[in-house]
């Protein structure tokens, strides 16, 4: 079943919009995650396309068919909800059978797809447990196989995995995942955890100040940001945002005296933001000249975050995998220079041009050094 | 060896205090003198006001007292006889039945009913929350004379309506029959305030996620609110069923300043008797003796609420 959602804007108070102007194409079977921070309207998405909300403007398509003005249950869907929606006072098998005996579904209907679901996520001897007895991850799962039981095509999830622990939550991505590949269901996955949306999705909406950022695959969200709301979001730790001035003589990206980036074709303007990912930068301590400061360092075991304060005033976040890591020094000078790729944004927050080779330093030694004796 | 075996000591050591503390030996006597200086003012209290009346009521009720309320002689269970052979007292117990039963079911029903109101989102709501729950303010006092007024044969808004709408007027409190009609409506209005409070309070706590879930696997508003809603906020609707049935087998309060018991002792509720006999008749035994009954049928309908809801409250 495709979803098509045409300039979808909610407003509640008629001046003011939630939403505005969600635009795309949802594919059948696709696993399509919608992404934000809180407060940024994919929860009122979502509910919009449930039907459980109204919408202010624009249209959804159906499998071609209007449904902007139909109810809930007239939109071939089910929903999973953030604290699982479960009624306390039915047992397991009660509530993944829930609405369907409403149906006028018979009984022996009724008891094979409540065995199939509950089978499904591997529940099968709690059915007459009540949500109560049964822990976090379980509960999700009896959520989840009612999505099941109802059949629908399209399933729509809000924040399903957040209530539970790290590792949990890991568990469960797979899970989700491999159900929907399994069932071909198409999935509209709300999430504020972009490892959720990475490592789940086969596109990823992201929504900030009531507007689409930008939609894409994982990898053309992680390599090809649109603007820095984006770049920041994706990646931990966070990419590093750095205000530049472009310098014309040397045809540099210049962010503090000692730390210069390579320009790409069509610069004109003065200012840009370089973003640059924690992996993009080489530190070393050397004896004759440094450009930073260690100001904290976290040891993680396989690497390490180091975060550093530039001599211009810059902080960045730096991750260091190699073995002297557990021993950087608070306040020990270093020698920061950027490694590979890096991003070119306009003042405005834009995605101007992608930087840098992906294969070791940018730049010379020699060059380093010219910059930093001028 | 030696390390373990500390170790096990220790632990052992540990166990046998815990033990002793969970059991509660081994407290020492001054922590009792603690205890007791702590306890000493509620029992103080309480034994003043509630335990010693309690027994000395009991007692009493196995004597025949004279008119200073002094038991002279005992007569074992003869109080007890008396009292429901008498026709009288019956009259009353089936009245004060009848009554409870009303209130108590009115008041769950319109309480659930305002609290639903109450909670749709419709503008200006809030003045309607203020105005449903406002009879909690009002005094009984307050409330009898609102009623009077409005249940005055002549004056009253009650006759205005049905004179205007051609109907027959009635003499509300003092006709046998409408005298109860008109105690329970006001009894219902008084208790209304609070009943619709907690069940508002119940009704907004129930997640909005149920109601979406139900939307969207497309059942009827009917059988969400009887499926959804009622299961949800059972606990309290057992609460307030509980509250207002003891409330309701309590009322002296509304009977006495507007019917006083009467016409012919139609609304002479087993309190409002229990009154009449002791502090106007001055038969402190036998008001001693409907005191116990009271008190152990209210216990009785509180078992069985107890036995029977209580299963299918908790979830």
């Amino acid at each position: 079943m495709t979803i098509e959602l045409k300039n979808i804007g909610k407003s509640y108070d008629g001046n003011s919009w939630t939403l505005n102007g969600i635009t795309t194409e949802i594919e059948s079977g696709e696993f399509f995650a919608i992404v934000g921070p809180s407060g940024c309207g994919k929860s009122t998405l979502l509910r919009m396309i449930a039907g459980l909300i109204s919408i202010s403007e624009g249209k959804i398509e159906i499998d071609g068919k209007d449904v902007t003005n139909l109810p809930p249950q007239d939109r071939n869907l089910t929903m999973v909800f953030q604290n699982y929606a479960l009624f306390p006072f039915l047992s397991v098998r009660d509530n993944v059978a829930f609405g369907l005996k409403e149906h006028k579904m018979d009984a022996e209907e009724i008891k094979r797809r409540v065995d199939e679901a509950l089978d499904m996520v591997n529940l099968t001897e709690y059915g007459d447990r009540k949500p109560r007895d049964l822990s976090g991850g379980q509960r999700q799962r009896v959520a989840v196989a009612r999505a099941i039981a109802s059949d629908a095509e399209i399933c729509l999830m809000d924040e399903p995995l957040s209530n539970l622990d790290a590792q949990l939550r890991g568990k469960m991505r797979s899970e989700i995942r491999m159900l929907q590949q399994k069932l071909g269901l198409t999935m509209i996955y709300v999430t504020h955890d972009q490892v959720e949306a990475m490592t789940m999705a086969d596109r990823i909406m992201v929504l900030h100040d009531s507007k689409i950022q930008q939609i894409g695959t994982p990898l053309e969200i992680y390599n090809h940001p649109a603007n820095t709301f984006v770049a920041e979001f994706f990646g931990t730790p966070r990419m590093n945002l750095l205000e530049a001035t472009y310098d014309a003589r040397l045809n540099k990206l210049v962010v503090d005296e000692s730390l210069e980036f390579d320009c790409e074709d069509g610069m004109d303007r003065d200012d840009y933001i370089v973003g640059v990912r924690p992996s993009g930068f080489s530190v070393e301590k050397a004896a004759d000249r440094s450009n930073a400061r260690v100001v904290n360092a976290e040891y993680l075991g396989n690497m390490s975050i180091v975060e550093l304060e530039l001599d211009g005033g810059d902080e960045i976040r730096v991750t260091v995998d190699d073995e002297m890591n557990h021993d950087w020094m608070i306040n020990q000078r270093m020698l920061v220079k950027p490694q590979g790729i890096f991003y070119i944004f306009d003042k405005t927050g834009k995605l101007f041009a992608k930087g840098g080779s992906s294969n070791g330093t940018s730049r010379s030694e020699e060059e380093f050094v010219a910059t930093a004796a001028r | 060896m030696e390390q373990v075996d500390q170790k096990k000591s220790l632990s052992q050591q540990l166990h046998d205090k815990a033990s002793k503390i969970s059991i509660g030996y081994d407290i020492e006597a001054h922590d009792k003198h603690y205890a007791l200086l702590f306890l000493g003012p509620s029992l103080l209290i309480l034994s003043v006001f509630v335990f010693y009346p309690m027994i000395k009521t009991v007692w009493m009720s196995f004597f025949l007292t004279n008119s200073l309320g002094k038991p002279t002689v005992f007569v074992g269970l003869q109080n007890y006889i008396d009292l429901f052979t008498s026709s009288a007292y019956l009259n009353s117990m089936k009245a004060t039945f009848i009554y409870v039963l009303f209130v108590s079911i009115l008041t769950i029903v319109l309480g659930l009913l305002l609290a639903q109101t109450a909670s749709s989102k419709l503008k200006g709501i809030g003045f309607f929350r203020t105005a449903f729950s406002s009879t909690m303010g009002v005094s009984v006092s307050v409330a009898a004379i609102f009623w009077l007024f409005i249940f005055n044969p002549s004056v009253g808004l009650v006759n205005k309506i049905a004179e205007f709408l051609h109907l027959p007027v009635v003499n509300w409190l003092t006709q046998p029959g409408w005298a109860m009609f008109a105690i329970i409506v006001s009894t219902v209005w008084m208790n209304l305030g609070f009943t619709f409070l907690i069940l508002f309070g119940a009704l907004q706590s129930v997640p909005v996620t149920l109601y979406e879930a139900a939307r969207i696997a497309g059942v009827s508003k009917r059988y969400q609110f009887f499926n959804i809603t009622i299961p949800m906020i059972s606990p309290t609707l057992f609460f307030a069923a509980i509250i207002t049935l003891i409330d309701a087998f309590k009322s002296f309060g509304l009977i006495d300043m507007m019917t006083a018991g009467g016409p012919n002792n139609t609304t002479n509720l087993l309190v409002y008797r229990i009154y009449q006999d002791a502090f106007l008749n001055g038969n402190y035994a036998l008001a001693s003796t409907e005191s116990v009954v009271l008190a152990i049928i209210i216990a009785v309908f509180t078992l069985i609420q107890f036995k029977f809801l209580e299963k299918k409250v908790t979830y």
